[in-house]
């Protein structure tokens, strides 16, 4: 009845092995950690009266000045125009896109390379810096700002609705197939009504996104209240600071409001 | 039995969305309205937007090839840049802790939790690069500003997800850890801490990632990493060192998207 | 009206699911497909629309070779050959209706299927199959709100809005309860009669194949074991295609009642049949 072992009277979490790689994980985590801030050009001196400096401006803030108010409506406006202008082009190009980038749906290994790698580099560059280009393109302004939006957001959108292709069923392909069906209307009928929640949820949540991302759009020139935000910073005018601030929050806060409530009513 | 009277001929799909024809209408004529009162508000100036085109057939002929020569310049951004993501995903992850706590409903007392959430809200309502600005005014130029930029993202990223893990915590295991009568940090770690934890690394090794594309681009105010070289080779016109930069930016972000995903996909 | 002849099919790793099958269907027959499960008999009906591609051997319809057609042409002969599914397939998003029609697809263009503007003759046609299949009125319901029963009869609808020359069904009650599986059958059979449209049915209940087709074929890996009259399979045959059972109990026998039809009281019936069998087999 008896075990015939000797049964441990210690038990511990973890085998020693996995002791030994969680240690050496934490090891390689903190040298990292330590060297990077070691090898940073910072003067950690400055951090001391960090709290001054910051309670300072924040006095400066006040009493915001709201007679600016009225000089901002405009660029507001402007701001929320580059977003939703960008967030409907890339709906348009994000969706084939996607489709070229599903490995379900793609018609051969080379067409969803070139998918994967523009939706990888749409990614990769942040909105400020396609903004940075197209403003070298454009000029600055608005054109600049709704394209540098466009060309972030279609890898955003374009990863989340391949992934969403790739994991549709496969039975009502194979039916609409078995109908006769050309490839495109194979596409339409069997696998787009599939994703076609993923599509509108994906679409309001980058909106919301993007109306965030347009607000400093105009600190590169690419349009928006940015331009009169990068200014007035640079000016040091913080009681204008104080207004643009809470008119940014004022919209990001409804945007968000907005996609969310959109998004919980999609099915 | 079927109807005696002759079937319909014509069959019209019902919408899916909204079902009043009215209201329907309305929202496309709404849409309509909109881009085109959009469009027009939009102060371009479209003579400058058709020299555009023929522009960036030249930008992009003067992008190619690549010079990468400028090497030295080139690797201390991206070091900079992946010292300050790094760093910065760290400080996010501790300080993220006791943030994230008090933002949970469940666990905080209410006026704690009202306090943190509004902070959170706060610190995720302006961009980046705004933070960055008000950092670079307060300690200058350089990475100090772009290292506290990207802490505050962190952590507020990293406290709202703990925040809502917490909030869908099973609390019957609270309960029954609390009934052994064990003090409150205890309870954090027999109770809270194993439900939240493997989705909590989740989350941090994915800010390390999205710090990492966003220490590129805090440079462009002046906040430190290889942002600050980009802009300048733009403002020079030198749009082949910027197409090096940019290939560099996306070679980084690639492989820390494959290491993010292979260390998680080892977490589970 | 279909020829097989001599096909074969080897999976990626040596797998034979078929093995130099035979098979001729000259009149308007509905020929049942029985054997057990990996025999071969969900890759033979795939292998008629090239949904699976053979490795060798030839299919024609109505006289064309099929395995040697290229895609335009394949989805032209298609067209005729209807198809229903063990998981019925519907689109779940879309309309009942719209599933239906989408039968037509072979014959619409692009932007036709884009804006669901299908021919009004197509339109009658749908409408007339769904009285016929008894979802008279759930023409505008989302496709999910159905029951699996429901379900298939729109499959069923779907098949045959292509007018096809040949109906393909791949265990079409697998995965319903018995009382409707009997239903979709005999709704299968008495269509297919109608029409005078040949099908061949894979089915995995013995009692319900020889209950409902004129013809029953038998697959045992991969090969035809039994290719004749439902009253011909006696005890021994299904041993031979399935191994050592009490076959007894499942065989139909003249006298037994398989009576899906109607509504009420086909519980008991079902019940009372049991005990029936369970004494003739006592009795020996």
């Amino acid at each position: 009845m008896t075990p015939t072992g000797a049964s441990p009277d210690i038990w511990r979490r973890f085998s020693p092995r996995q002791t030994v790689i969680r240690t050496f994980w934490m090891i390689v985590i903190v040298f990292i950690v330590v060297w990077s801030l070691s090898n940073l050009d910072i003067t950690w001196i400055y951090l001391l009266d960090a709290h001054i400096q910051a309670g300072d401006l924040l006095t400066r803030m006040f009493p915001p000045d709201w007679g600016y108010t009225g000089r901002i409506m405009d660029p507001l406006l402007e701001t929320i125009h580059i977003a939703t202008l960008g967030t409907v082009v890339t709906f348009v190009i994000s969706i084939p896109l996607a489709f070229l980038s599903a490995s379900n749906t793609t018609p051969n290994w080379v067409t969803w390379f070139i998918g994967r790698f523009i939706l990888v580099s749409s990614r990769s560059i942040n909105t400020v810096v396609w903004a940075l280009m197209f403003v070298a393109i454009f000029g600055p302004g608005a054109m600049a700002g709704i394209w540098a939006i466009t060309f972030r957001s279609i890898g955003f959108m374009g990863k989340l609705i391949a992934e969403a292709i790739e994991e549709i069923d496969n039975g009502p392909v194979e039916a609409i197939e078995a109908t006769g069906a050309g490839r495109l209307k194979v596409l339409l009928i069997g696998v787009l009504p599939q994703v076609l929640p993923v599509i509108l949820g994906t679409t309001i949540y980058r909106w919301d996104i993007n109306i965030r991302e347009s607000t400093v759009l105009g600190f590169v020139g690419a349009g928006g209240i940015g331009i009169e935000l990068y200014s007035s910073i640079n000016l040091f005018r913080w009681p204008e600071v104080a207004v643009m601030m809470t008119a940014i929050f004022i919209i990001v806060v409804i945007s968000e409001f907005i996609s969310a409530a959109s998004r919980s009513r999609i099915t | 039995m079927s109807n005696s009277s002759v079937p319909d001929t014509v069959w019209k799909r019902p919408p899916a969305f909204i079902t009043n024809p009215t209201v329907r209408m309305g929202a496309w004529v709404l849409l309509a309205a909109y881009l085109v009162w959009s469009v027009g508000s939009l102060d371009m100036d479209w003579e400058r937007v058709a020299r555009g085109l023929p522009r960036a057939g030249d930008m992009l002929a003067r992008m190619f090839p690549p010079d990468f020569s400028r090497q030295s310049l080139l690797i201390r951004g991206v070091i900079e840049s992946v010292q300050m993501a790094f760093a910065a995903s760290f400080i996010g992850m501790i300080l993220a802790i006791p943030l994230g706590l008090a933002a949970a409903s469940n666990l905080a007392p209410r006026s704690v939790y009202l306090a943190a959430r509004s902070l959170i809200v706060l610190s995720r309502t302006f961009h980046e690069i705004l933070i960055a600005i008000f950092f670079v005014k307060i300690f200058g130029f350089g990475p100090l500003a772009g290292l506290l930029t990207l802490s505050v993202a962190s952590v507020s990223f990293i406290s709202k997800m703990i925040a809502e893990d917490i909030e869908n915590m099973n609390m019957g295991q609270i309960e029954a850890i609390r009934a052994t009568g064990a003090s409150f940090s205890k309870l954090l770690i027999y109770a809270v801490q194993p439900q939240v934890l493997p989705r909590y690394l989740g989350v941090c090794i994915y800010r390390l990632d999205a710090n990492i594309r966003h220490s590129t681009v805090v440079g462009i105010v002046g906040a430190g990493g290889i942002g600050a070289t980009l802009s300048a080779s733009f403002k020079r016109y030198d749009y082949d060192f910027s197409l090096a930069i940019l290939l560099t930016i996306i070679a980084l972000v690639f492989i820390g998207e494959i290491f993010s995903t292979w260390i998680r996909s080892r977490l589970r | 009206m279909l020829e097989i002849k001599n096909l074969n099919k080897v999976y990626p790793g040596s797998l034979q699911a078929l093995k130099g099958i035979d098979l001729s269907v000259t009149e308007p027959q509905v020929v049942a497909i029985i054997g057990s499960s990996g025999a071969g008999k969900s890759t033979l009906i795939r292998c008629i629309n090239r949904l699976v591609e053979p490795t060798s051997g030839s299919v024609k319809l109505g006289g064309e070779e099929i395995t040697t057609l290229n895609r335009r042409e394949l989805r032209k002969a298609r067209t005729r050959m209807g198809m229903i599914f063990q998981e019925y397939n519907l689109v779940e998003r879309l309309t009942v209706m719209e599933n239906v029609l989408s039968g037509r697809l072979g014959y619409v263009s692009f932007w036709a299927a884009f804006r669901r503007n299908y021919p009004p003759e197509d339109v009658r046609a749908a409408y007339e199959l769904l009285d016929r299949v008894g979802l008279t009125g759930r023409h505008n319901d989302r496709a999910d709100a159905l029951s699996g029963g429901q379900r298939q009869r729109v499959g069923i609808a779907r098949a045959l809005m292509q007018k096809p020359d040949l109906l393909l069904v791949d265990e079409p009650t697998a995965s319903l309860d018995p009382k409707t599986s009997r239903q979709i059958m005999r709704l299968i059979v008495e269509l297919a009669h109608e029409r005078g449209t040949p099908a061949l049915v894979n089915i995995h209940d013995v009692v319900l194949a020889q209950a409902s087709a004129d013809r029953v074929i038998a697959l045992r890996d991969g090969e035809t074991v039994f290719d004749g009259k439902p009253d011909d399979l006696t005890p021994d045959v299904l041993t031979d295609i399935y191994g050592e059972e009490d076959w007894s109990a499942t065989i139909r026998r003249d006298g037994d009642e398989v009576d899906a039809g109607a509504d009420d009281g086909a519980d008991e019936d079902k019940t009372g049949k049991r005990n029936n069998i369970d004494e003739k087999a006592i009795a020996g």
